[in-house]
């Protein structure tokens, strides 16, 4: 899989970088801002079984999980990037 | 001394997993040794003193076997920390006293809106991932105005970038041994200024004779001892109360329980209206601007602060860099999202067991507080039911029954108290101590680090003196740790008070000052060193202006900078009658104590002081991109340079000589 280092190489992985980059801030701007400024309504809905309201569940758990996994897929996709453009450092 | 060979420092990274069960186990053991002697009639002082001494024996060994001669071992622990374990050990850099003593407490007199922090503690290390920490980590820094220098050029960014770090994290610092002093002088009975030296004794033995390398192997025992500590407690209360040992699941009850209870104590008269925060209604405490403030300056002050950046230097590739972030909030997530359970099992107790009883009837695990004046009932501390009922006599009109209004707690007695609300034997409490002082110290020693290794470092390596020696640089280095650790605990003493808005400020500052120059160096060619030092000035240089003279200067500000009062979230109305505050006497006093009418309590656009970075960071970023493009571009050298910072392999670009 290993590309040159031309400068072709480099910009396409920058942009596929960039991207990435992009995607995953849109993902946090959404479970970090966007959802719990809609904890009113949220706080509605109540989960079944566990008894706890959507917004504040979401504030106090749902949100931090998503960081979590987030990171390990992000973790992945960028080692794919870099793999796929032989900038991936030797395991 | 100890400069291991690479054969048997590999040995030793293999047999990480095996040190770390067995040390795991033994602390296990250890638990069980002072349950069975607690029950043949071991006073409970001396089964404290116990806990404190062998944890805090047990990082000091851990400190003084991991001392290194080595430049490399001292500043970045020889840059192989697997990222599973520099997770653990971030994890422990990260969560401090306010985490562990005080993130539930916030949680329970707030409710919903204490949700900010927890939001804001976490999130940031999508940031730290994304945008900065793994190209840091292949630039091959020893410290963050390491990278500052280097991509813009010279000792004027250095400086720039050395002052930004020593006043966040001598911010946080100082409020981590307060936190040491605290805990150390409620379990141990010492005094606080003398406990607060003694918990640098033990930072210092971490720390010292190691650099990195020793911080990095103590904070994850660290980490071990904190998070078995928080769990404990509620995970046995919620296999008492809801017969499943998931606190993060079954604490749903215990809110819906809450809120009935609201309810039911509207309707009976034990609560008024004006005084209830219902647990899961919004923007009560906190407006949404600052609701969200707070979320987006402590995600961002993650991403900035030093301590943190640094712990991703330590891995051997920028591969497990990224991986270790995720590792890091795995492991931090776990206290995180367990802290609203101990908000909502310590309300519950209260709003059922004390609130609504008769005074003769109260439970008596208050009392040890009310003691310590952290309860109160009826404006007194409630330390037996005689004084609760004389306190209360005195108010007329008084139903006999203890209300809403009559009580009053202090917000670190939620975790510290949790053992003895839940019935539990006095070693569990002596746990939660031992995991609190890990919490603080393993911070504390994150953070002394960072200064003192850019100190000595960057200013007396990198700008006083490039030639010296090995040996001469890591005694610069150690001198320096126990001068600022001294400095640090002599302001600690002092008690400068409230300890989550200190440790907001830092983040605050980190963010004004760090984040547009780390983002912009690493993600835009284009910026320039002109831009990034105005840039830096301008954003750290605004937010701390906003901080010192709305907490330091009201009088001032609202005199000659125009600023108007905070309002209360919930009425809408001033916090402060600025026309009557500005007409005292005291009204342009400086330096005031918390005290004054106006400290803290002003500010431009409603928004709170700990939210500065609110105001610094888009400057910051401005005023790069404005002067970058009036200045020359940078030279292709340069840029080159961020090319290589951009490709996880190949040679770090700086080289240090060891």
């Amino acid at each position: 899989m290993t590309r040159p280092d031309s400068k072709e190489n480099q910009e396409e992985h920058w942009s596929k970088t960039t991207r990435l980059m992009f995607t995953h801030l849109g993902v946090w701007i959404f479970f970090g801002y966007v959802i719990h400024m809609f904890v009113v309504p949220l706080n509605k809905i109540v989960i079944p079984i566990l008894d706890f309201p959507l917004g504040f569940y979401m504030a106090a758990q749902g949100s931090l999980i998503v960081f979590v996994v987030m990171l390990f897929v992000f973790a992945r996709q960028q080692d794919e990037i870099d793999r796929e453009h032989g900038y991936a450092e030797e395991d | 001394m100890a400069t291991n060979t690479s054969g048997a420092s590999s040995d030793f990274i293999r047999n990480l997993g095996r040190m770390y069960g067995t040390y795991t186990g033994g602390f296990l053991a250890f638990i069980v040794l002072l349950a069975i002697m607690e029950m043949v009639g071991v006073p409970n002082k001396i089964l404290g003193y116990l806990f404190v001494f062998f944890t805090l024996a047990v990082y000091a060994i851990i400190g003084v076997m991991t001392r290194t001669a080595e430049i490399s071992e001292y500043y970045v622990a020889g840059r192989r920390v697997p990222a599973f374990y520099n997770g653990m050990a971030t994890g422990a850099d990260w969560m401090s006293a306010a985490s562990f003593v005080g993130m539930a407490g916030t949680l329970f007199l707030l409710g919903y809106d204490g949700l900010a922090w927890v939001l804001g503690w976490t999130g940031g290390y999508v940031l730290v991932s994304v945008l900065i920490g793994p190209y840091l980590r292949k630039f091959g820094a020893y410290t963050v105005p390491d990278f500052m220098a280097f991509r813009f050029g010279g000792n004027v960014a250095r400086m720039v970038a050395v002052i930004v770090l020593v006043a966040c994290s001598f911010t946080y610092v100082t409020a981590q041994i307060f936190g040491t002093g605290i805990i150390a002088s409620r379990f141990l009975g010492m005094q606080f200024e003398l406990a607060v030296f003694a918990g640098l004794v033990g930072i210092l033995l971490c720390a010292m004779l190691g650099g990195m390398r020793a911080v990095t192997w103590t904070q994850i025992a660290q980490y071990i001892v904190l998070i078995i500590a928080y769990l404990t407690p509620i995970i046995i209360l919620s296999t008492k109360n809801y017969g499943i040992p998931i606190p993060e699941l079954t604490y749903g009850k215990a809110i819906a329980a809450i809120t009935a209870r609201e309810q039911e104590m509207l309707a009976t008269g034990l609560a008024t209206a004006a005084g209830l925060k219902p647990h899961t209604q919004p923007f009560i405490n906190y407006s949404p601007l600052n609701f969200f403030g707070i979320i987006l300056c402590m995600m961002v002050g993650t991403a900035s602060l030093p301590h943190i950046l640094m712990r991703y230097f330590t891995t051997p590739s920028v591969r497990e860099a990224r991986q270790s972030v995720a590792w890091s909030l795995f492991f931090i997530f776990l206290l995180y999202f367990s802290a609203p359970a101990y908000a909502a099992f310590s309300k519950l107790e209260v709003y059922t067991n004390i609130i609504g009883r008769d005074l003769t009837a109260v439970r008596p695990w208050m009392f040890a507080w009310g003691e310590l004046g952290l309860i109160q009932v009826c404006g007194k501390p409630a330390a037996s039911i005689d004084a609760i009922v004389a306190a209360c006599k005195a108010i007329a009109g008084h139903p006999g029954v203890v209300r809403l209004q009559d009580f009053v707690i202090n917000t670190d007695v939620i975790v510290l108290s949790t053992p003895e609300i839940a019935g539990l034997p006095y070693v569990i409490s002596g746990l939660v101590a031992a995991g609190g002082l890990a919490a603080a110290l393993s911070t504390a020693d994150g953070l002394l680090l960072a200064i003192a290794n850019a100190l000595s470092h960057d200013i007396y390596y990198k700008m006083i003196d490039p030639n010296a020696a090995t040996i001469r640089r890591l005694t610069v280095a150690r001198v320096l740790l126990v001068i600022v650790a001294v400095g640090a605990a002599a302001t600690a003493a002092t008690r400068p008070s409230d300890i989550l808005a200190m440790v907001g400020w830092a983040f605050s500052l980190a963010m004004a000052g760090n984040f547009p120059a780390l983002v912009m160096g690493i993600w835009w060619k284009r910026a320039t060193t002109k831009g990034a030092i105005a840039g830096m000035i301008a954003g750290f240089g605004l937010c701390i202006f906003y901080l010192v003279c709305t907490r330091y200067f009201p009088g001032v500000g609202v005199k000659y900078f125009g600023m108007t009062s905070l309002l209360n979230a919930t009425t809408g109305l001033p916090l402060v009658d600025i026309k009557a505050a500005m007409a005292l006497p005291n009204a342009m006093e400086s330096w005031p104590t918390l005290a004054h009418p106006m400290a803290n309590k002003v500010g431009w656009f409603n928004l709170n002081n700990i939210n500065c970075g609110l105001l610094g960071a888009p400057l910051g970023f401005l005023v790069i991109y404005v002067v970058s493009l009036m200045d020359k571009e940078p030279s292709a050298e340069m840029q080159a340079y961020v090319d290589e910072i951009r490709k996880p392999r190949g040679r770090t670009v700086l080289e240090e000589r060891t």
